[in-house]
């Protein structure tokens, strides 16, 4: 099922002699159990990208659709309201507010969404429970390390009915091992049925997805999907000799 | 330990990562022996000649555990002298020729990531590590492919216009990501 298109995506900004075109012509889809990562050099297009597929921002050419739903066809408020229901974001810092708790940061956008406090707690714990987070709910992000947080930030972006979720390099900030325990973790809420958008520069990050498309100068060059066979790999030169 | 179980050893640590020949196996330990590093036991009864490692052969294996690697060593890189050569070669895109290694090394990435995801042997420390290896040499290889890819950008671009309302933004936002990496 696919949950987020790009169809022939342009976004210019500016006119004239100063436009500058930072997306032109992008098409792409996102399913649902799917983890698709954005590369490219600075200025290439991905956040214009990234802010286009959450709504933030609207294309001057071109469609984005989010579950079904055209985004350039709802207003001001049904677009808000699709933000909160519908798409999760997580950046690289940042991320939540501190004179909240995990748990009230991740019951946030449901109860701005007139969800009831109780249920909304109760569907903030059970996800944090999903990133291994039991029992850190009455903590503040100041008494949690990096990677806790960033886990609570992926709990908050998929919370409740939230199915996609759009990530700026989430895991920047962190070392090595913390950073692969957090994709780690997101890769099995991928699995279980959550779209991602994940941005990064770091190869070793966009692995993780199943999907990688290359921007530059706003156009998609290059898609690279997994092989066949990869137990292949481990036997040809090209891999372990 | 004869030849068929150093092989096997050998293989379960690297997690089959680097397969041997067999006939590599008693090449080697021919040599071994040769130098004085292992010496051959009494065969057994089924035929199979075992070796035992020498007291040499422990001071040498300790010695090639705290020295460390040379690369001066290595073959000739490949990848390195296609680039250079196609810089000079009328026709190609070298821009294209960085693109097309990036995405296969990227695939590969993206195989031994799941393989590691998906492993059932989470206990395996060995055999992580050296996938781990072989990610950490792709990522590396990656890293110089974009800074290939900056220099040649760098290197056909004219002067920068002046900056444009419209251009900032973008500019600024990467701009700070940069500075906080």
């Amino acid at each position: 099922m696919t949950i987020l298109e790009l169809r022939a995506v342009h976004r210019v900004h500016g006119a004239g002699q100063t436009a500058v075109h930072a997306l032109r012509g992008v098409t792409l889809t996102v399913g649902a159990g799917e983890l698709l990562a954005v590369m490219g050099a600075s200025g290439s297009g991905k956040s214009t990208l990234l802010n286009l597929a959450g709504g933030l921002d609207r294309p001057t050419e071109g469609d984005v659709v989010v579950n079904g739903t055209v985004l350039g066809g709802c207003s001001r408020r049904g677009l808000a309201a699709l933000r909160r229901q519908r798409i999760g974001y997580v950046f690289q810092d940042l991320n939540l507010l501190s004179s909240l708790t995990a748990a009230e940061n991740v019951a946030l956008p449901l109860e701005l969404d007139g969800m009831k406090v109780r249920t909304a707690r109760r569907l903030a714990q059970e996800a944090l429970c999903e990133m291994d987070l039991e029992g850190y709910g009455p903590r503040f992000p100041d008494e949690m390390s990096g990677g806790q947080q960033q886990r609570v930030a992926i709990a908050r972006a998929l919370v409740g009915q939230r199915r996609l979720m759009l990530a700026d390099e989430p895991t920047g900030a962190l070392d090595s091992q913390t950073g692969e325990a957090v994709l780690r973790l997101l890769r099995s809420k991928v699995d279980s049925g959550a779209a991602v958008v994940l941005v990064t520069h770091e190869a070793r990050h966009a692995a993780w997805a199943d999907r990688v498309v290359f921007l530059r100068d706003g156009l998609i060059v290059d898609t690279s999907g997994p092989m066949d066979q990869p137990e292949e790999l481990l036997t040809t030169p090209g891999g372990a000799e | 330990m004869y030849g068929y179980q150093l092989r096997a050893t050998f293989e379960e640590s690297t997690g089959g990562t680097w397969p041997l020949n067999i006939g590599q196996v008693y090449t080697t330990l021919s040599r071994l022996e040769r130098d004085e590093l292992v010496r051959p036991l009494a065969e057994s009864g089924t035929g199979q000649l075992p070796y035992e490692i020498t007291d040499s052969g422990r001071a040498e294996l300790a010695m090639w555990f705290a020295t460390p690697l040379s690369h001066g060593d290595r073959p000739r890189d490949e990848l390195a002298i296609k680039l250079a050569l196609a810089l000079s070669t009328p026709g190609v895109d070298v821009s294209v020729v960085v693109q097309a290694q990036r995405a296969a090394t990227i695939r590969k990435m993206q195989e031994y990531t799941r393989l590691k995801y998906s492993t059932d042997r989470p206990a395996d420390l060995a055999w992580k590590l050296v996938v781990d290896a072989m990610v950490f040499q792709a990522e590396a290889e990656v890293r110089w492919l974009d800074h290939c890819e900056a220099s040649l950008l760098r290197h056909s671009s004219p002067p920068m216009p002046k900056k444009t309302p419209g251009s900032a933004h973008e500019a600024e936002n990467e701009a700070g990501r940069e500075a906080t990496r």
